[in-house]
This record gives structure tokens, sequence and C-alpha cells, in this order.
């Protein structure tokens, strides 16, 4: 039952190494056009996911459909998807130029039709002056271009990047992102990227998967994961979180009243969470929806006065970890510097933190 | 003046003993050459004169010509054989995780270390029992058992050099195994198949055991200087030819290293 305008369909696909299992059955849809990503620490399994998809690794159990065509005894050179590695894996033996012509062997093209089309390749990556360089000599910003130069000229259907900017300085890599993503617009075509960095993911793409164990935890548009996490584990691996615990005391039209350790009765929108009175449930409220000031604000629904314990000035923003009777962890907060920010007082004095219902992301227990 | 780290100071010891070893190893050797041109059919101090004419009387005999195509020929035949043979193997060892590798490399390295004599005197058993008279091709057939390991040898650093994604990218690209392999395998192991097919015809071309026991009437070089030990006035123009035999072999080997010297930086790190 894939879906009408899924371009590619992992169905109930599972991969063991020997007895270790690899991917736990994940089903996903990809659109045409999108860009996807794979989002998840070292080990969770993007990189088998990607290379079952390109066609290195069979799947133990399920099937992959790219286009509709299921893809189980489909070798790697027949699949319409082409790979950026994770070390780039230039062909050492041939030039810049050689290297993205690499794949054109079958067009039968002329000589000047095939020059033209790398010429136009060099353009799109800016490196035009490097055709004749050895791939050796080039820096790995460079090396990954040509990389993708050589899976775009092919005009693939999709394009797997496996941490593509991963070997890369952190200015480089924010300016490569841009190139991406722009990129990515201009060819028009469907984009599955593999990364470990939450704030890549969130900057590049479309939707993302967070991965843990083989399985996704959630899929979602880089928005609906920051606002909307299902669970602790994304809501953590996303961003930053504060937690509190919660007993629901009632629930009415979608709307819970939960008795928040710390925080006092709150009510917060839950949707169709299958919950009763009763339960324990986890309250979690992003740093920055809280209001920190010093004496208690009109306006807001919600207010409980804390210990300010630790300020770091960030530039752009500042971070405070207040402590809350009746909280475990330290609270995050984190504000704007909007206008000209004075230095940040003495600490351990008393504040006030606000926030309202909307605020809350209601998560249950696990 | 000394160098500043521990481990590149010199050490007069050891410098002391990789001269002595390279004494002990090639003076020997060095004799050949001072006397096959040495004015006297005696190998024996003081020297007399120098001269040219051992290697003269060396172009003027028909046999040694004869042996030494014979040695060509086997020596081309077993080094394209057993290089070939290399390559795959080489790949297959260190590409595809077999279950007991350990043995099979074991098992394939065999002819390092079993005696010659005991090859030779199996594989001539063997041949009888199967009928086969012997040739150039039975003395083929042992060099190639002798050279296959230094073939693999060579090969698997050149294999183990390079990152098995370069292969992957191809197939990616649209490429079967078989383009693959001539389009990316084929040239970046290319100077470790040089250096196999350098180092497999020395070893054949000098090689005399196996010869001994499987070549028939047609003899190879090293066959055709033992049999012509018996005769002392043959002996200077027999030390002349191991000289030439020498110099050609030195410089195959050395070429061979050479240029197969990047054989595990074939893949380059980032910058
Ligand atoms: N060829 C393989 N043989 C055995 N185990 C493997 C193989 N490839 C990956 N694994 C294991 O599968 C798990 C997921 O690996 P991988 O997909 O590379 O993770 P990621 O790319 O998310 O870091 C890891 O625990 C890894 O050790
Ligand atoms: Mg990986």
């Amino acid at each position: 039952m894939t879906q009408d305008n899924a371009f590619i369909s992992f169905r109930n696909v599972n991969k063991f190494f020997g007895k270790y299992q690899a991917i736990d059955d994940v089903s996903l849809d990809i659109s045409h056009g999108e860009f996807f990503s794979l989002l998840g620490s070292s080990g969770c399994g993007k990189t088998t996911l990607l290379r079952m998809l390109a066609g290195f690794e069979a799947v133990s159990s399920g099937e992959i459909y790219i286009d509709g065509q299921p893809m189980s005894g489909v070798p790697p050179h027949h699949r319409p998807v082409n790979m950026v590695f994770q070390n780039y894996a230039i062909f050492p033996h041939l030039n810049v130029r050689d290297n993205i012509a690499y794949g054109l062997r079958k067009q039968k093209l002329s000589r000047a039709k095939r020059n033209d089309m790398v010429d136009d390749m060099l353009e799109l990556i800016k490196l035009p002056e490097y055709g004749d360089h050895k791939a050796t000599q080039l820096s790995g910003g460079q090396r990954q271009r040509i990389a993708l130069a050589r899976a775009l000229i092919l005009k693939p259907k999709v394009l797997l990047l496996d941490e593509p900017l991963g070997a890369l300085d952190k200015q480089l890599r924010e300016q490569m992102q841009l190139e991406l993503r722009a990129l990515q617009k201009t060819v028009g075509i469907t984009f599955v990227f593999v990364t470990h960095d939450q704030e890549e993911a969130l900057t590049l793409s479309d939707r993302i998967a967070v991965m843990s164990e083989g399985r996704y935890l959630q899929v979602d548009t880089p928005t609906g994961l920051y606002e909307n996490p299902v669970s602790r584990e994304v809501a953590s691996f996303i961003g930053t979180m504060n937690f509190f615990d919660g007993t629901v005391t009632s629930i009415k039209d979608g709307n819970a009243v939960i008795k928040v350790d710390g925080l006092g009765e709150v009510s917060a929108p839950v949707g169709t969470m299958p919950l009763m009175a009763g339960n324990t449930v986890t309250v979690a409220i992003r740093p920055e929806k809280f209001l920190l000031t010093d004496d208690k604000p009109d306006g807001l629904q919600y207010s409980v006065k804390g210990q300010l314990n630790n300020a770091a000035y960030l530039g752009e923003r500042s971070h405070y970890y207040v402590s809350i009777e009746g909280v475990s962890q330290p609270t995050a907060v984190s504000t704007q510097n909007r206008g000209r920010t004075k230095e940040i007082e003495a600490q351990n004095r008393p504040v006030w933190l606000s926030w309202d219902s909307a605020a809350i992301v209601v998560l249950k227990d696990v | 003046m000394k160098s500043g780290t521990y481990i590149k100071q010199v050490n007069r010891p050891l410098q002391f003993y990789a001269v002595l070893f390279l004494i002990v190893l090639y003076v020997p050797v060095l004799f050949l050459p001072l006397f096959s041109f040495n004015d006297s059919i005696y190998v024996k101090f003081p020297l007399k004169g120098f001269t040219f004419q051992w290697y003269i009387e060396l172009l003027d005999r028909e046999p040694v010509w004869a042996a030494l195509m014979n040695s060509i020929k086997v020596g081309v035949t077993t080094s394209v054989i057993a290089t070939g043979f290399g390559v795959f193997a080489a790949k297959a060892i260190t590409r595809y995780s077999l279950p007991g590798r350990g043995p099979v490399v074991g098992f394939i390295m065999l002819p390092l270390v079993v005696p010659g004599i005991i090859f030779g005197v199996a594989l001539l058993v063997l041949l009888s029992q199967l009928g086969i008279r012997l040739s150039l091709y039975t003395v083929t057939a042992g060099h190639i058992i002798v050279c296959l390991p230094f073939a693999i040898a060579t090969m698997i650093p050149r294999f183990e050099g390079f990152d098995k994604s370069v292969e992957e990218a191809s197939a990616d690209l649209g490429e079967n195994a078989w383009w693959t392999f001539w389009r990316i395998t084929f040239p970046m192991v290319f100077p470790g198949i040089l250096a196999s097919l350098l180092l497999t015809f020395t070893v054949s071309f000098d090689e005399f055991i196996m010869a001994f026991f499987l070549s028939g009437s047609d003899a190879t070089l090293p066959m055709y200087i033992w049999g012509q030990l018996r005769f002392p006035q043959a002996f200077p123009s027999i030390l002349a030819m191991a000289s030439i035999i020498l110099a050609i072999s030195f410089i195959l080997v050395f070429l061979g290293q050479w240029i197969n010297r990047d054989a595990h930086s074939n893949t380059f790190e980032s910058k």
C-alpha cells in the first residue's frame, strides 16, 4: 500500500549482518523532488539504508520500490539512483573531467557533446578552471563537488548523499549547505541525504526521518519535529528540551489538565493521544518558549518562581539555567538579545518563568 | 650534527651490521663478473689481464642462444599466466570475506617454503602417471607454481591500498563488473601487474630445480649452464653468462620495486 505520490518506498525492510539486526522493519515513503534526510547518531543504520537503496546491500526481507519498480535483484548499475559517497570515492587515476564524464560511456555521445556536458557541470559546481587537474590534488570541498557533478551529469531520478559535508570545516560546510539546497531546487531531483548533524538536517530538508537503532522514531518536517516531537528521544535529539513529570487530572475536548511537578496545574492540547485521568505523562517545553523576568509579569497564562543559577551570553541570544522547587534538573531558558543588551546581572537571584499553554508539548510517558 | 628525534638518531652498531650484511650477501656474487673479465681459464688469484674474450665466445655458441630463447619463452609465458592468476587471487583474498581465508592464503604461499625438489619430484611423478611427455610446457607448469606466490604477494598490497568504495562508485555510475574492472581496478593495480610480471619473469628465468626435473630435450639457460660445468674450458664463458643474467635480474627486480613503490598510498588522504 504505497502512497500514490510516493517515489521511493521502503516496505517492511529488514537488514541483518549475521545475527545483528541493522535495520528493523522500516517502512517509509519519499515523494518526487523531495529533500529527504535520514538523521541519527553514528551506527543507527543510516548508511545501511542508503546502501540498500543504491543496491550495494541486499535487503534481508521486505522490498524497496523506486518509481513503482521493485528493486530486489536489480544491481547497482541498473538502478536509477546515484550516490555521493561518504569519502567521495573520487577515481584517483583520472583527472577532474574524466571523473565527471565517467558515467557517460554508455550514452555514446559525440566528443563535443560530452565536453559540453562536462563544461556545464564544472560551471554548476563552480570549478570551471579545474577540468585538467588531477583529482588527487584537490581539497575536500572540491572533491565533494566533483563527486556531486559525477552523479548529477547522469540526471538520476534520485541522488543519495552519505554525510557529504561531514569532512568539511564549519564555514565551508555552511556554504555547501546553501549550495546543495539551491542545487536541489535547480535540478529538481529527489535527494536522500544522510547526516548526524541535526542543524544540518533542519536547514536543508523538506522532511526528516529521525533514526535510532535501525528504526525511525518520527518522520516529519523540520518544524513538525521541533514543535511536535512524539517522544522524549526525538525531543532531546532535536535541539534542547526541558522535561517535567506530570499526572493527568482530567481530559476535555482534546485538552488535558495536568498536574506538573514544580509547575503546578496546566492545561495543554493533547490531540488524539489516548490518555485518561491518572496517566503519568511528560510535559516538555522548549527553552525559548519561556519568558524570563525579574517580577511576575501579566498576560501569560502560567508563571512560576525560581532561582537563577547560571547564565551564558552567546551573542544573538543568552542561555539561563533556573532551578525550580520540585524539579530535579535546572530548567534551560533561552532569550533573544534584541536591542542593546546589558551585561547579565548578578546570578543566584530570584526570577520568574512564564509561558502559555501553546508552549507545552505533552509526551506519553515511557 | 645529530638529528633531533630519538628514532632518527644514527645507530652505529646497526649501520655496521647493515654493511656487513650486504658484504656477506653480495661479495661472493661479485666474484662472477670479476673473473668473467679475467684473461685465464682458471678461476684463481692473482688476476691475469682484462679481456672481453669470454663474452665474445658466448656470442658464437649456438646452444646458448637456443637455451636463452627457451628461457625467455618459458619466462614470458610463466609471468603472464602467474600474474593473471595472481591478480584475481589477490582480488578475491582482499575483497571478499572468505571463510577460512587464512588457510587458503597459507596454502597458496606454500611453494615459497616447500623445497623445490619436493615439488619437482611430485610433479614429475604426476606427469609420468598421466603419461605427459616432458617438454618446455611442463617446465612452464612447474614455474607457474613456483611464481604464483610471488605474484600474489606483489598484488595483495596493491589491492589493500585502494578503497573498495571506488569500485562501488563505478557500479553506481552504471558500469557492470567487467567494465569496472577494466576502467578502475586494472589501471589502479597496473603498477603492481608490471612489478609482478618483472618479478615472476626473473624467478622463472633463474629457476633450476623445477627445470631440472621437468625439462625434456630443450634446456633452459640454467640447465644449459649446469650441463656446461663439466667442461673446464667453457667455465669462463659460463661466468660471463652468469654475470649478464645477474645484471639483468637485478635491473628487472629493482625496476619492479620502483614501479610498485607507492602500493600502499594509492588512496589519497584528505587535505
Ligand atoms: N558490512 C557490515 N557487516 C557487519 N555489520 C555492519 C556492516 N555494515 C554496517 N554494520 C553495522 O550496522 C550498524 C549500522 O551501520 P551504519 O548503517 O553504517 O550506521 P550509520 O551510517 O548510521 O553510522 C552498525 O552497528 C554497523 O556496525
Ligand atoms: Mg554512516
